[in-house]
């Protein structure tokens, strides 16, 4: 028993760490493997050559989302146009079939966006090593659980051993308290501070989110905070286990039951860095300071607040060549205000925003109204089968496409643009996904990244709008 | 895997922060099933002028010749030099092996993101740390006296401009290890497969909530 006090990381480490070696590398077991079609063909590829099998398959879970189409299903994997996007899906389909992987096919309600499904079957568990070929693994450390992305090599050592080979990273603490202004949502807490601390802050560290503007956000809030941790440059966020975990988790599919819940929650109680446990790196902020943000430039640390002008090169420093061709690629000038970008499209969606609390808050702000006339498509993308159906319960497709939204089938969508929905050249996008790289979205594709709150009220007005005021 | 013992290469020069994995190796080429043949898509938005995709022959694109990776000089250089933040964004190991089939066997930067860091060490390909002062000299360099010709031995851990000039880099040294061995982190790990075994046991003993059948 280690009786120095330890953060939840120190925790989770220790708790799955099955061995460590003398050079600095440790094996943790890995609970739960998810698996999709773009990162994993070569990995079950590898196993075959090599003549293995996989360890267990038991904690894995497979599902298509970053290259389906979100048009109709009726006609399953055959009915995808893009013969590549075809042939990639139906290579997860053949390998899950051939190597016993539990596996949510495209026509299965319950397919969705990897780091929708888990959470939403109670597979994402407190305590517990989750790991995905995807970078936004970060997204199940909302459960106190140990969530990181991992490369295809990665996928196929974890198949194989049920292990993940790593060296333990640095603790960092970010705090923030206070009640969010009206209107600012999770998203905008993780690009403020994405914007404050710089995407490469997190490098090397795990990043564990507390105080009490983070412990009053939902589950779904604390998702899409974790989910941008990567885009800060850590691996993993972490957001200590509470009643609002157990709430969310209490009744999904795989989620304990009965006696063995009680136990769960004996051990899950523990999940929170101790009292006087000492972080490599600490940090603190003030929610009340932090309003709507947007980006503007081609990096998520390159945003500002909803009604802060477009910054000039000359103000920082070492990045400066990176914001002129930043500017440039965006069609920007400095001391522009985001209001006079025109907007082509909107998507609400992806692993960071297509969960139902997402939805509702779009919904409501686009409610008996119209999207404007220079928007050329607003899509909302649901992150999976069930959320889409919990949303057509409440009536929020309705709303949605009332106002001129186009509702679609789950996926990845336009987050990356691997499948049909992609931004044409030049085209401005307010976007609810994390990631406004050069051609993201589609080639010379020009992303801002905000809230579904935002989104929506950029898809009615046109542009971008300060909602912080009351959406006015 | 391919080992990394030690290189000689020319360096081509990318003064950028954040490059990331989109960068390196866009969307549509994420579709292949395939672990080899990125090469001619590596950096694809900045090296040609007109858009492609896994159809497109790339001798008929039209390339961009103010890109580095274009220009004769530079043929055949091995040795990508460039600046903070390296492979940050996706986790998709495609951008290393776009970079490892273009004959890039060591990338050298003052910091790099970790899944793509990581993901170099499974692919036979050094990613380099070096100061940022240090690499600011290797830019310059470059500049005033290209080619530049630069050896690297991964077991003494330096980096050397013939004779004259060298710097040491950190490295930790498992990875150092296992790229000296080209180690197949997977076997190795499977000599462990008692202490997994074990440690599996007595973890569904603890949390036998977490024995679940997906179906």
């Amino acid at each position: 028993m280690n009786n120095s006090p330890q953060t939840l990381y120190d925790k989770l480490w220790a708790r799955r760490c099955v061995k460590s070696f003398d050079n600095g590398l440790s094996l943790i077991y890995i609970d739960r493997h998810i698996l999709h079609e773009v990162s994993s063909a070569q990995a079950f590829e590898g196993l075959r050559a090599a003549g293995r099998k996989p360890w267990r398959t038991s904690g894995a879970l497979a599902t298509p989302d970053h290259n389906v189409p979100t048009t109709e299903r009726e006609l399953g994997v055959e009915g995808i146009d893009d013969p590549l996007s075809r042939i990639q899906v139906q290579t997860l389909d053949d390998n899950c079939q051939r190597f016993g992987i539990p596996h949510f096919a495209l026509q299965d309600v319950r397919q969705g966006i990897v780091h929708v499904i888990a959470p939403e079957q109670g597979l994402t568990l407190p305590g517990t090593a989750v790991v995905c070929g995807d970078s936004h693994t970060a997204t199940h450390g909302a459960f106190a659980a140990l969530g990181v992305g991992i490369g295809t090599s990665e996928v196929e050592h974890v198949l194989a051993t049920s292990c993940l080979l790593q060296r333990k990273a640095k603790n960092m603490l970010v705090r923030v308290d206070g009640e969010c202004l009206p209107g600012v949502s999770a998203k905008d807490i993780a690009l403020y501070l994405i914007g404050q601390l710089g995407t490469a802050a997190g490098t090397g560290h795990t990043i564990e989110f507390a105080g009490s503007t983070i412990t009053s956000l939902s589950m779904e809030g604390r998702m899409t905070l974790c989910n941008m941790a990567i885009e800060a440059g850590a691996r993993a966020g972490l957001v200590a286990f509470d009643a609002v975990t157990a709430n969310y988790l209490k009744g999904r599919r795989y989620a304990p039951s009965a006696e063995l819940w009680d136990s769960a929650l004996a051990v899950w109680h523990n999940l929170h860095s101790d009292a006087d446990a000492e972080f490599d790196v600490c940090y603190q902020f003030d929610a009340a300071a932090i309003k709507p943000q947007v980006t503007w430039g081609t990096s998520p640390e390159m945003v500002i607040a909803v009604d802060e002008a477009i910054p000039a090169p000359s103000t920082v420093g070492e990045k400066q060549r990176d914001y002129q061709s930043a500017l440039a690629y965006m069609g920007l000038k400095p001391g522009q205000s985001l209001g006079e970008i025109t907007l082509d499209r909107v998507f609400i969606g992806s692993c960071t925003n297509s969960r139902i609390e997402d939805l509702r808050s779009a919904a409501q702000m686009v409610a008996g109204k119209k999207i404007a006339p220079t928007i050329k498509q607003a899509l909302a993308v649901p992150g999976s089968g069930l959320v889409k159906r919990q949303a057509e319960s409440e009536g929020l497709d309705r709303i949605l496409m009332d106002a001129g939204f186009e509702w679609r089938q789950p996926g990845c969508s336009m987050c990356l643009g691997m499948n049909p929905d992609q931004l044409l050249p030049g085209e401005h996008c307010a976007a609810t996904s994390n990631r406004n790289f050069v051609g993201r979205q589609g080639p010379n594709g020009r992303t801002h990244l905000v809230s579904p709150a935002m989104a929506a009220a950029a898809a009615i007005a046109g542009h971008f709008v300060d909602i912080s005021g009351g959406g006015k | 895997m391919q080992a990394f013992k030690s290189h000689q290469g020319l360096v081509i020069p990318l003064d950028r922060c954040n490059v990331d994995t989109d960068a390196l190796l866009p969307k549509q080429y994420l579709k292949c099933v395939k672990k080899f043949g990125y090469g001619s898509w590596l950096f694809d938005d900045d090296r040609y002028l007109d858009p492609g995709d896994v159809y497109t022959d790339c001798n008929l694109r039209r390339t961009n010749p103010r890109f580095a990776l274009n220009q004769p000089q530079y043929r055949g250089a091995s040795i990508l030099l460039a600046q903070d933040n390296f492979g940050c964004g996706s986790s998709r190991e495609h951008a290393v092996w776009a970079l490892r089939d273009f004959g890039i066997r060591v990338v050298i930067a003052p910091s790099f993101a970790d899944i793509f860091y990581n993901n170099c060490f499974k692919n036979g390909l050094l990613p380099l740390v070096l100061a940022r002062p240090a690499v600011a000299e290797l830019f310059a360099l470059e500049q005033q006296a290209a080619p530049l010709m630069l050896n690297i031995d991964l077991q003494s851990q330096t980096l050397s401009r013939g004779s004259a000039e060298s710097w040491h880099f950190a490295i930790d040294a498992g990875r150092k290890e296992n790229l000296i061995e080209g180690r197949d982190d997977i076997a190795v790990t499977l000599d462990a497969a008692e202490s997994i075994k074990h440690f599996e046991n007595q973890l569904y003993r603890e949390e036998p909530w977490l024995k679940t059948d997906i179906r």
